[in-house]
């Protein structure tokens, strides 16, 4: 008389495995094809986008993740736009501008006609209240402030002209201003508080409005009536198409690819690489571009005695099989890094010349510098082991898995801790651990100056000691011929490879699945969402 | 007497409080990082600055000595204010009551239909003739039990809203949208409960009275239904803060799932970005919650159950 008898057992584990297969069953959309419409848009209709994360803010000048951006980003214009194709900076909201020859001052002559969402009109005045509200909120708006690092002081040469002054070359400053970050808010909104401003309370200048937003659980902008000044790389100038578009915040993996294939959501970024052959067929399509910026790298802590030794450090950017890791754990479209830049950065070249994967030169390196192999494989000197360490949160974990089995093959062993943001955060604090692993996101080369430079904000290689690559860097951050800036990001990213500063992984992409009604729905240069194209094909 | 044990009871309950605040401070203070370096570095964006990062924890407070940032937040604990949050700038007892309609809903939904789906149960199995039945019947309380709620949920969420496109997947407006998250809730409560019962509803049934009801001719229906089972129910009743327990700890996991706003989703957020204020304000709420509970079943008890009487140092059954 007890729930140990063997035959309510037997029919609770019959039960359990038969509730497990269900699990098993899968199959794509089975609703019938429907001919894809190459028509012209259609003004009208809502779209739903799930996004997975909300970070809570959804202020164009506080935001940095990328579910916060494909809301924050439609609610604002900027002084200029970049192209997604070529990188160029151009006009936007300043229909012209001009650079001093060594970068410090930015002229910037605004149209005559575009107005912020309560009517005020975009001037001079305007964007000189923006930029010394986005200094003065300092931490809050993390990118912007960085952009803005430097700053000497805005001014207001007349109604629709502006001259921005910095203390030091920031040609970087030019590709900024096309950024949401430095997305221009009405004058009102600087004296709305920070919070409320998070909330969704700030007028914007851009083809969407906020509608309502309500923390973790979504947003709804609407069609700003009456917006005329789309940007040259759009399709159109005019109004928005969409009516509204509904974010909604989806958490959960297996939600968001369910709520796609059964039309509860339009389109999302979210869908996991193992589900992607879900959407192959002609009910969905799905485009995909790789995110500009400094790839995922393992930085090496330059500051302890072992990563000190170049030797060390080259020796395991070689015994990286980049193809390997791509090929074998990420989808078609995440390609192995031939370079410290992403492919979709401007400036970006193949450096697979120098970046190769060479375990025999690896090899080679180690037995030079004194490194011998023990009796475990893993090669010691004077006693020490050639061990590392590296907490990291970025998904998929099993990519460092893969680097660790492939540094065994010539003797690094390379400890993993795959743990939370905060967790790798803690860890890497007191600054006396051996790698980091991460990548940053902007479509400008600077990003390199902002990660491996000594004097940059991240100076992710802990360095302290200025070198030859720094002073490259400082360099291309004041040229502005693209040319010749060209050639000076050609010498540094070289530079970083061959120095071993930088030991670069695969670059991160972002993919955009949706139901074959949405059109138009596109990237813009930093890989972040712009639906200011898009509409509904009913 | 009665009003000594109450008053010690409710002294009870404020020491769980308390106890509940101060170790959740410290196991969130331990936790390795802190709200400054995770609001400045959000998303995939690494480049923070620590000067940016300093300023912001002294605007915090989070850079004084342990037992002053404690003593400070216990003190205004203690006035209703649980500070501000710090991923929001907003009060964190103004989120924690906001949080509260959806998941009460979800949440006193699901009681509902576990009391229903577990009673039903436990009385079925009991009621059952058929050998082969009362096996069946009597082995779904332990699977129910034992299978995880995430998995229950997502389990529903295929069948019912992606496939039969019966429900929404998502969402906090109207009816719809509660029945998938509250059934995966109930399936794990209602078989506790199903547990419980059918275990009481056994002992009660071997007990002298039910035999002089039978031999009084009555149905095994009347047997059970109209003698056994409400004594049988008593004890079930002490197991309600565990089952409120149940309920809330479901919530946490389902509001994610189903992408609800609540609680749940309220506090995941809130320590993974270790917002301490707003985990505090739900750690003391769910407390208080318990303690309520608790003492309230504690009060009700010996007046449904005249067997026990309340003597000077604790129960005794007479």
């Amino acid at each position: 008389m007890s729930f140990t008898r063997p035959r309510t057992a037997a029919i609770a584990a019959i039960g359990a495995v038969a509730l497990a297969l269900t699990a098993c069953a899968t199959g794509a959309g089975d609703a019938a094809p429907t001919p894809s419409a190459e028509a012209e848009p259609v003004a009208g209709g809502n779209l739903t986008f799930a996004i997975s994360v909300d970070s809570q803010c959804i202020d164009p000048q506080q935001v940095g993740n990328n579910d916060a951006i494909a809301i924050a980003r439609q609610t604002v214009a900027s002084l200029t736009i970049q192209d997604p194709e070529t990188g160029d900076i151009l006009p936007w909201l300043a229909e012209d501008y001009e650079v001093n020859a060594d970068a410090t001052s930015f002229t910037f002559t605004l149209q005559d006609g575009p107005t912020y969402a309560d009517g005020e009109p975009i001037d001079a005045a305007s964007v000189k209240t923006n930029f010394e509200a986005i200094v003065a909120l300092g931490a809050k708006a993390s990118l912007g402030s960085s952009y803005l690092a430097d700053l000497e002081s805005v001014e207001v040469v007349d109604e629709h002209t502006v001259t921005i002054n910095f203390s030091e070359p920031s040609a970087q400053f030019l590709q900024a201003t096309s950024t949401f970050s430095l997305g221009l808010l009405s004058p009102a909104t600087a004296a709305v508080s920070q919070a409320d401003r998070c909330l969704g309370d700030f007028i914007g200048s851009g083809p969407f409005s906020v509608q309502s937003y309500t923390p973790n659980e979504g947003a709804v902008l609407e069609r700003r009536e009456g917006y005329e000044w789309g940007p040259s790389t759009a399709g159109h100038t005019g109004e928005a198409y969409l009516d509204t578009i509904t974010y909604k915040v989806i958490p959960e993996s297996g939600n968001r690819t369910g709520s796609l294939q059964s039309g509860q959501i339009d389109a999302t970024t979210g869908i996991a690489t193992v589900d992607a052959v879900l959407f192959e067929g002609e009910d969905f399509w799905s485009l995909n571009r790789a995110n500009p910026g400094s790839v995922y790298n393992l930085y090496a802590n330059q500051s302890t005695e072992k990563l000190a030794d170049e030797s060390v450090r080259l020796a395991i950017q070689k015994g990286i099989d980049r193809e390997q890791i791509t090929s074998t754990l990420l989808g078609p479209d995440d390609l192995p890094a031939v370079s410290p830049l992403a492919s979709s950065t401007p400036y970006f070249t193949d450096l697979s010349d120098v970046l190769e994967y060479d375990p025999e030169g690896a090899a080679d390196l180690l037995d030079e510098a004194g490194w011998t192999e023990g009796d475990d494989g893993i090669r010691e000197k004077d006693g020490e082991k050639l061990s590392f360490h590296v907490t990291y949160w970025q998904s998929p974990k099993e990519v460092l898995e893969l680097v660790q089995q492939q540094l065994r093959q010539i003797g690094v062993d390379l400890q993993l801790t795959f743990a939370s943001i905060a967790d790798v955060q803690a860890a890497n604090a007191d600054g006396t651990y051996d790698f980091s692993y991460g990548n940053l996101t902007r479509a400008d080369p600077d990003v390199l100056r902002t990660v491996f430079s000594v004097n940059g904000t991240s100076n992710s290689t802990k360095r302290t000691e200025p070198a030859e690559v720094d002073e490259l860097l400082d360099e291309q951050a004041a040229i502005i011929d693209p040319a010749e800036r060209q050639k000076v990001v050609d010498e540094a990213a070289s530079l970083l490879i061959t120095g071993g500063y930088s030991i670069p992984i695969y670059q991160l992409s972002t993919t955009i699945t949706a139901a074959s009604k949405v059109q138009g729905l596109t990237f813009e240069a930093s890989s972040r969402l712009d639906f200011y194209d898009a509409w509904i094909a009913e | 007497m009665w009003g000594n044990y109450i008053a010690r009871r409710i002294g009870q309950g404020l020491v769980v409080l308390w106890a509940a605040y101060t170790i959740s401070f410290l196991i969130l203070y331990l936790l390795p990082g802190d709200a400054a370096t995770l609001f400045a570095g959000g998303g995939d964006q690494e480049a923070i600055d620590p000067a940016l990062v300093a300023q912001l924890r002294s605007e915090l407070g989070l850079d004084r000595p342990l037992w002053e940032q404690y003593l400070a937040a216990l003190g205004k604990a203690l006035t209703g204010d649980f500070g501000t949050s710090t991923q929001t700038g907003r009060p964190a007892s103004d989120l924690l009551l906001e949080s509260l309609p959806p998941t009460l809903a979800l949440t006193a939904f699901a009681f509902v239909l576990s009391v229903v789906f577990g009673i039903t149960l436990a009385l079925a199995a009991s009621l059952a003739r058929a050998q082969w039945l009362r096996s069946i019947l009597s082995s779904l309380p332990p699977l129910g039990v034992s299978v995880p709620v995430f998995w229950i949920g997502l389990l529903l969420l295929q069948a019912f809203s992606f496939r039969l496109r019966l429900f929404p997947s998502m969402g906090n407006e109207g009816f719809d949208s509660l029945v998938l998250p509250a059934i995966t809730i109930a399936i794990p409560s209602g078989a506790f409960i199903a547990q419980l019962l059918s275990r009481s509803l056994r002992s009660t049934l071997a007990q002298p009275y039910v035999e002089i009801v039978r031999a009084k001719g009555a149905s095994e229906r009347r047997v059970q239904l109209g003698h056994a089972f409400r004594n049988a129910a008593i004890p079930a009743l002490t197991m309600v803060g565990v089952l409120i327990g149940g309920l809330l700890s479901g919530a946490v996991v389902t509001e994610t799932v189903f992408s609800r706003l609540g609680i749940g989703r309220l506090v995941v957020t809130a320590v993974n970005n270790r917002d301490v204020p707003v985990v505090q304000a739900v750690v003391v709420f769910a407390a208080l919650v318990f303690v309520v509970a608790n003492l309230v079943v504690d009060l009700v008890y010996p007046l449904i159950d005249r067997r026990i009487t309340l003597a000077r140092t604790a129960f005794v059954a007479a």
